[in-house]
C-alpha cells in the first residue's frame, strides 16, 4: 500500500463493481433449483387441491394459477437479474465480491486477516460443474461466498487465495 | 486433606480426545508420564458434597410436587426419586472423572466417564477468566472457572470449565493464566494445593511477593453506588424473573396434579376479574404486572450488581467483580478490547440512565449482556457511563462527540418502514374483521400501532448517526435501545455494503464493518453511499483504494 495521508480522496466516492462474472452456467442452476423449490409449493398446493370439498376448489385453482405466474416471473428474472449482479475479484490485498439480486451486497475483506478458504459443491452443483468459494475472516459476520464458479475458476481461486494468505501470518483478530 | 493426588491410572489413557473449538484449541492425546513437575490434579474435594445440593436445588420443583401430592398418585413419583438418584450419582462421579493440569504452554481439562476426552488451551489463546461464585461455592468456600479462548463467541461453547476450585486457589490460577511473566516461571508446580489449604497460603504469598509491583497494581475506574439502584426497575429483567417463577411454579404445581383456578387467592382473583368490565381487568392485570416487575427488576439489580467494582490492572487487563450472593469476577485482556458500546435501552433513556459493554475479542455479546462476561457498567447516571466508557478507552471523545446525522432520506426509509408496517397490520386486523368476523375493537385497537410507530420512527432517526474519531468508528442505531458503538479501526477485518432495492433507488446503503469483537458486526445504517465510502476508506486506509471509481466511471487517480 502507498501512503494513504498523502493525498485526500475524490469528492464524491464510487465502488466500482467486482472485475469478474461469475460462470454463464450458474444461470441455469439457479432456475432449475429455483423451479425446483417452487415444485415443492405447487405439489403442496395441489395434495391440498385434492383433500377440500368440489365447491371450494375455485379457490385453491386460481391459488395454483397464482403460484405459476409468479413462478415464471421470478425464473425469467431472478436468474439473469443474479448473473449481472454476481461478481468477483481478487487481489493480491483484498477479496471482493458482489452478490444477491433484489437486495445486493458487496463485501470487502482484506487478504491480511483471511482466516480460511473452502469450496464446496453440492450435488445439484456437481451435475453443473459449479462450485462455491467461501472465505472465511476471524468475524462470524463476514464470511464472503463466491456462487457459480465453473470448478477449474474455483480451484485457481482457491490456490492463489491460500497462497497470499501464506505470506500474511498472524493472528487476524 | 489428601496432600498429593497422583494421575488416576485409569485416566490417563484417553480413547478420545476431543476439541473445544476448530482452532483455538487443539486435543492430544495426554503424554502417559508427566515429564515436567505438572502434575493431574483434581478440583476440590468439596464439590462432593456440592454436586448432589445442586442437583437437588434443580431438581426442587419436582420434589415439590412431590411431597404436595404425596405418595399416592402412582408410580410418576417413584420414578422421579430413581431418577434425581442418578443424577446425583452422576454429578458426584464428574468429581472422579475430571482432572486438570497447567503446564507453561497449555492447559489441559481431562474429563468423562465413558467418552474420555482431553481439552487443551494454548496458554497464549486465553483471552478471558471468569470465576463465578454461586451460594453453594461461596458455603464451602470456592469457585468456578472458566477459561475463555477467542473462539468462544462464536460456537456455542463456553471454553474450559473448571468446578470448582477453593476460592483463592482460583484466584490465584487467574493471575497465573492473565498477567504471565515475561520468562517462562514454573507455574502451579504445587500441583495439590487444590487440596491443601496451608500450601495453599505460603504459594499465594509468594507469588505475590515476586510479582512485586512498585505501588498499587489496580485502579479503580468504577464502584457500585447504592443511589444506582434506583435504575433497578426499569432494567426489564424482572419480567425475565417473574418468566422464570412462572415457570417454576408451574411446574410444581402440574407435579403436584393441581389445578391452579381452584386455589383461594386465585380462584378469587379470577373471579374479580371476571366480574369487573375488561377495560378494569385489562389496567388491574397491567399495572399488577408493572409493579411486580418494577420489584423483581430491582431485585435482580441488587442481585447481580451490589459490590460492583470495575478496575484496571497494571498488569493490562480489566476486572470487574459483582453480585451479592452469587460473586462474580471477569476479567478482560485490554490487549483483545477493540472498543465499547455505550447502551441506553427507551426506558433507561427516559430516567437519564445508560450501562457500558465491552467490544473485545472472544467475549460473547448479546443473550443478555449482563450474564455475559462483557458488561463494563450496570445501569447508571448516564453522565457516569460517559465517564467509565471514556475510561476504558482512554478518550471520551468517542462517546461525546457530535455524529454526522443521515438526512431526509434515511428519515424518510425510517418512516416508511415503521408506519408502512403498522399500517399494513391494521389492514390485515380490517380484512379479518370483513372476512374471518373478528370483533370490531381488534382493528380499533390496532390503529394505535400507527402513532407507536410513528414515535419509533421518529426516535430511530434520532438515533441514527457515525463519525470516525481518532481511528475509531462511532455508530449509533437504535430506539427500543439505543446503542453507540466505538470499534477501534484496528478492529475492523472488512466491509460489507447492503443496498436493497428502495435503498439504492435512495442512495443510501447500510455499511457493517466486521470485526473478530463484540457482536461480530457493526452496521451504519441508511448512510449516503457515497460519504459512507468515505469513512470506510479512511477508516481502514487503502483496502478499498483498489475498487474506488470516480463517478464516471475512470479508476480513482493512482497515488
Amino acid at each position: 500500500m502507498d501512503s494513504p495521508q498523502t493525498e485526500t480522496p475524490p469528492a464524491i466516492l464510487e465502488l466500482r463493481p467486482p472485475r469478474h462474472r461469475v460462470s454463464r452456467t450458474a444461470i441455469r442452476y439457479w432456475t432449475v433449483r429455483a423451479l425446483v423449490e417452487w415444485l415443492v409449493l405447487a405439489a403442496i398446493q395441489v395434495v391440498w387441491l385434492l383433500a377440500t370439498d368440489s365447491d371450494r376448489r375455485a379457490w385453491h385453482i386460481a391459488g395454483l394459477v397464482a403460484t405459476a405466474l409468479v413462478c415464471a416471473a421470478h425464473l425469467i428474472v431472478m436468474p439473469q437479474w443474479r448473473y449481472r449482479v454476481h461478481r468477483w475479484e481478487a487481489t493480491a490485498e483484498a477479496v471482493y465480491t458482489q452478490s444477491g439480486w433484489f437486495d445486493q451486497e458487496r463485501r470487502i475483506a482484506p487478504v491480511s486477516r483471511i482466516q480460511t478458504v473452502d469450496s464446496e459443491r453440492g450435488p445439484l452443483e456437481q451435475l453443473f460443474g459449479l462450485s462455491n468459494v467461501t472465505v472465511t475472516t476471524a468475524s462470524a459476520a463476514g464470511p464472503l461466498k463466491i456462487r457459480g464458479l465453473d470448478r477449474d475458476t474455483a480451484d485457481r481461486l482457491v490456490d492463489e487465495l491460500t497462497n497470499n494468505t501464506q505470506a500474511n501470518q498472524g493472528d487476524a483478530t | 486433606m489428601t496432600p498429593d493426588l497422583p494421575a488416576d491410572p485409569t485416566t490417563s489413557d484417553p480413547t478420545t480426545s476431543d476439541a473445544v473449538t476448530a482452532d483455538a484449541v487443539t486435543a492430544e492425546p495426554a503424554p502417559a508420564a508427566a515429564t515436567h513437575a505438572e502434575q493431574w490434579r483434581r478440583l476440590s474435594p468439596r464439590m462432593l458434597a456440592v454436586h448432589p445440593v445442586q442437583e437437588l436445588v434443580r431438581a426442587l420443583p419436582a420434589l415439590v410436587g412431590l411431597l404436595i401430592a404425596g405418595s399416592s398418585s402412582g408410580h410418576g413419583s417413584a420414578w422421579s426419586l430413581v431418577g434425581l438418584g442418578l443424577v446425583i450419582l452422576f454429578g458426584t462421579l464428574r468429581w472422579f472423572t475430571t482432572t486438570f493440569r497447567i503446564t507453561p504452554e497449555q492447559v489441559q481439562v481431562r474429563r468423562g466417564l465413558l467418552r474420555r476426552r482431553v481439552l487443551t488451551v494454548p496458554r497464549d489463546r486465553i483471552r478471558t477468566v471468569d470465576i463465578t461464585a454461586n451460594a453453594m461455592h461461596r458455603v464451602v468456600g470456592l469457585a468456578r472457572v472458566v477459561i475463555g479462548t477467542g473462539h468462544s463467541s462464536r460456537q456455542g461453547d463456553d471454553g474450559l470449565k473448571l468446578d470448582a476450585l477453593v476460592a483463592a486457589d482460583a484466584a490465584r490460577l487467574r493471575e497465573e493464566l492473565l498477567h504471565r511473566p515475561t520468562e517462562p516461571q514454573p507455574v502451579c508446580a504445587d500441583a495439590d494445593s487444590a487440596a491443601s489449604t496451608g500450601q495453599l497460603a505460603t504459594t499465594s504469598a509468594a507469588t505475590t511477593a515476586g510479582r512485586a509491583e512498585p505501588g498499587d497494581p489496580e485502579t479503580r475506574l468504577a464502584t457500585l453506588d447504592p443511589r444506582w439502584i434506583r435504575y433497578g426497575p426499569f432494567t426489564l429483567s424482572g419480567l425475565l424473573t417473574i418468566g422464570v417463577l412462572l415457570g417454576f411454579g408451574w411446574r410444581a404445581v402440574s407435579e403436584a396434579g393441581i389445578d391452579p383456578a381452584q386455589v383461594g387467592p386465585v380462584h378469587d382473583a379470577i373471579t374479580q376479574l371476571g366480574r369487573a368490565g375488561w377495560l378494569v381487568a385489562t389496567i388491574e392485570v397491567l399495572a399488577g404486572l408493572v409493579v411486580v416487575s418494577a420489584v423483581a427488576s430491582t431485585l435482580a439489580y441488587v442481585l447481580a450488581f451490589w459490590n460492583f467494582r470495575l478496575t484496571r490492572h497494571a498488569g493490562g487487563t480489566l476486572h470487574v467483580t459483582r453480585g451479592l450472593i452469587t460473586t462474580r469476577a471477569t476479567s478482560i485482556e485490554e490487549r483483545r478490547l477493540r472498543g465499547v458500546e455505550f447502551s441506553e435501552p427507551l426506558q433507561l433513556r427516559a430516567v437519564g440512565g445508560a450501562r457500558c459493554i465491552a467490544i473485545a475479542t472472544g467475549l460473547r455479546v448479546g443473550r443478555g449482556a449482563e450474564r455475559g462476561g462483557s458488561l463494563l457498567l450496570p445501569p447508571a447516571p448516564r453522565s457516569e457511563a460517559v465517564r467509565v466508557a471514556g475510561e476504558v478507552i482512554h478518550d471520551v471523545r468517542p462517546i461525546t462527540c457530535q455524529l454526522v446525522a443521515h438526512g431526509p432520506r434515511a428519515r424518510r426509509r425510517r418512516y416508511t418502514r415503521a408506519v408502512g408496517m403498522a399500517a399494513l397490520l391494521v389492514v390485515v386486523f380490517v380484512a379479518l374483521r370483513r372476512f374471518a368476523g373478528f370483533p370490531d375493537w381488534a382493528w380499533e385497537a390496532s390503529l394505535a400501532l400507527l402513532p407507536a410507530a410513528a414515535f419509533l420512527a421518529f426516535d430511530r432517526t434520532r438515533s441514527l448517526g457515525h463519525a470516525l474519531v481518532d481511528g475509531r468508528l462511532v455508530c449509533r442505531w437504535g430506539s427500543l435501545v439505543r446503542r453507540r458503538s466505538v470499534l477501534s479501526c484496528d478492529g475492523i477485518i472488512g466491509w460489507n455494503i447492503r443496498q436493497s432495492y428502495f435503498q439504492r433507488r435512495a442512495g443510501l446503503a447500510t455499511l457493517t464493518a466486521t470485526t473478530a469483537a463484540g457482536h461480530q458486526h457493526y452496521a451504519i445504517q441508511d448512510v449516503d453511499l457515497a460519504e459512507g465510502l468515505l469513512v470506510a476508506d479512511e477508516a481502514v486506509p487503502g483496502l478499498l483504494r483498489a475498487f474506488l471509481a470516480a463517478p464516471d466511471g475512470e479508476p480513482a487517480p493512482a497515488r
